[in-house]
């Protein structure tokens, strides 16, 4: 494509690359999810090997969700909303190829060592020290392209939904080189630089901010672009999305210690963690509401168009999921939702109705555009796919709850003579329907996904090369 | 000066930095620039563009 090195269009390339793998890794991540889940209903399904085993499978799973499918999500929205609010083509082609094969090639890596048992067990950040140093070139490759693309933007100001995006680009940069610190033994064993209660803090500074940054910012940055775009409206208020930046991002650090409550940190640092997170609902809300209220006088568009109503039912996941999180934050409802099933049920009112329903209408809003067609090859198939997800995430989250609170109660049940009730066992019997209607959940979740691979590729299909290259010419 | 105060005056400075914040966004010299840049996404389409300024101007 001789046109591709010229200065006039946009690279759609790499757009085109990560979104196809949005879908991909999507289908496979979530797949792997709907199978751990079963096996914990029949725990066959472990078939005695230690390769296919729950342990191993599991930070599988949520590696290739997370950064697999959001990764590679965030990829492709960020070099296509920088590009087109820029009025600039990614400052270079070659570090962007970079980015994209070095991110793939880490998910391989991750495919390959998790389930051989390789780990440092630093939970969401599972990789040895090797695959480590990779992302951190190729996230550092990701920040140049970014950055380097706003420096030379053709418009006055940078738009909103960079400052997200960059927000979460370097910050996940500083979270990830901090806590992956590690003192090698040899190419696939490494110890944490930190120790006791050190280390946990660390690890929790990072873990709750891959959620802060990772899975929030970085789709708010999404959020800020295809909401308005889909809607065919100006966000609410930008003077809104501005102050939400701010305290969004210097809010969100200080979070991490309720993951520890109760336990060998110090006091103060759990209560300031809690303080901090009852702090987080106000300008979690506040971007809640300024992407909700972007529709207003614009409510009839949901009757008819299946993208708009991803985006806007992820915003209203994305308020109750918000809401949730400060409240299961305070020490005392912590006592009753720390270590059951309650903490899973809320990471997926996230990642289902948040995360994964925000990156799903942003593809289908861009995919046939960096195409080169007007829109996906079935617009009723998205419909399908928007209930299918729909309803998988409520049946998901509905049983944690469930789940959640009965554990919580019957661990914590004493009788007169100060003995427990229940033993641990008789709560993972009393669990077993949840875990059904989870499987069931994450079921109907799949076969939307599914839907969407089928779509993706009838579109691919439908594409000309000519028309595709016509698309990346600048306006 | 002890921790303490530091840490108090921390609080201090970060409340200052959000009212700092909340008037340099809702500032009234502002106002025009943050209409413009709320079009931003649109300045590829300029019939979408078009469309939104007409319904913004039949609802005054």
């Amino acid at each position: 494509m001789s046109t591709a090195t010229t200065p006039t269009a946009y690279n759609y390339k790499v757009v085109r690359q990560f979104a196809v793998m949005t879908v991909v890794w999507g289908v496979i991540g979530m797949a792997m999810g709907v199978f751990i889940a079963a096996q914990l209903v029949w725990p066959e399904l472990n078939f005695g090997l230690p390769w296919t085993s729950f342990g191993r499978l599991r930070p599988l799973h949520t590696n290739a969700v997370i950064f697999a499918f959001g990764g590679c999500a965030l990829f492709a929205t960020s070099y296509y909303v920088v590009q087109r609010t820029s009025q600039a083509r990614l400052i270079s082609d070659g570090l962007a190829a970079f980015t994209f094969w070095g991110w793939q090639a880490v998910i391989v890596l991750a495919v390959i060592t998790l389930p051989l048992g390789y780990t440092s067990s630093k939970e969401y950040a599972e990789l040895e020290w090797p695959i480590d140093i990779l992302i951190a070139v190729v996230w550092i490759s990701y920040a140049l392209v970014f950055f380097g693309t706003v420096i030379k933007r053709k418009t006055k100001h940078i738009y909103v939904g960079n400052w997200f995006f960059g927000g979460f680009i370097l910050t996940v940069a500083m979270l990830h080189i901090v806590n992956s610190a590690a003192m090698p033994v040899d190419m696939l064993k490494s110890y944490s630089a930190y120790s006791g209660a050190t280390d946990a803090m660390i690890q929790w500074w990072y873990g709750h901010n891959a959620v802060g940054f990772f899975l929030t910012a970085g789709f708010l940055g999404m959020m800020y672009y295809f909401v308005p775009k889909q809607a065919e409206r100006p966000i609410y208020s930008y003077r809104l999305s501005i102050v939400h930046f701010w305290a969004l991002v210097s809010i969100y650090i200080w979070a991490g210690p309720h993951h520890l409550h109760y336990t060998a940190l110090p006091n103060w640092a759990q209560s300031l963690g809690m303080v901090m997170s009852l702090i987080l609902l106000a300008p979690s809300w506040g971007g809640m509401i300024n992407g909700m209220m972007t529709l207003s006088g614009a409510w009839h568009k949901l009757r008819t168009d299946p993208i708009l109503r991803f985006l806007v039912v992820s915003l209203a996941f994305y308020g109750m999921s918000t809401f949730e999180g400060p409240m299961m934050a305070i020490k005392t409802v912590n006592a009753l939702s720390h270590y059951t099933d309650w903490t899973i049920g809320h990471v997926h009112a996230g990642a289902l109705g948040w995360v994964a329903m925000i990156s799903i209408g942003s593809i289908y809003h861009l995919l046939p555009k960096v195409f080169g067609l007007k829109e996906m090859h079935s617009i009723p198939l998205i419909n399908a796919h928007f209930w299918l997800a729909t309803i998988g995430t409520v049946l998901y989250i509905a049983s944690m709850w469930v789940n959640g609170i009965t554990q919580g109660l019957m661990w914590r049940a004493v009788n007169e003579d100060g003995t427990l009730t229940y033993s641990f066992v008789e709560s993972v019997v009393a669990s077993e329907p949840g875990y059904i209607v989870r499987v069931i959940g994450g079921a109907f979740f799949v076969t939307g996904m599914l839907l969407m691979a089928y779509n993706t590729w009838r579109t691919v299909r439908a594409s000309k090369p000519a028309e595709a290259e016509a698309a990346a010419q600048m306006a | 000066m002890d921790i303490g105060t530091l840490r108090g005056l921390g609080t201090v400075v970060i409340f200052i930095a959000f009212i700092g914040v909340l008037i340099w966004a809702y500032g009234g010299k502002r106002k025009a620039r943050f209409d413009e840049d709320a079009m931003l996404p649109f300045a590829d389409d300029p019939e979408a563009a078009k469309r939104i300024e007409q319904e913004s101007r039949s609802k005054q």
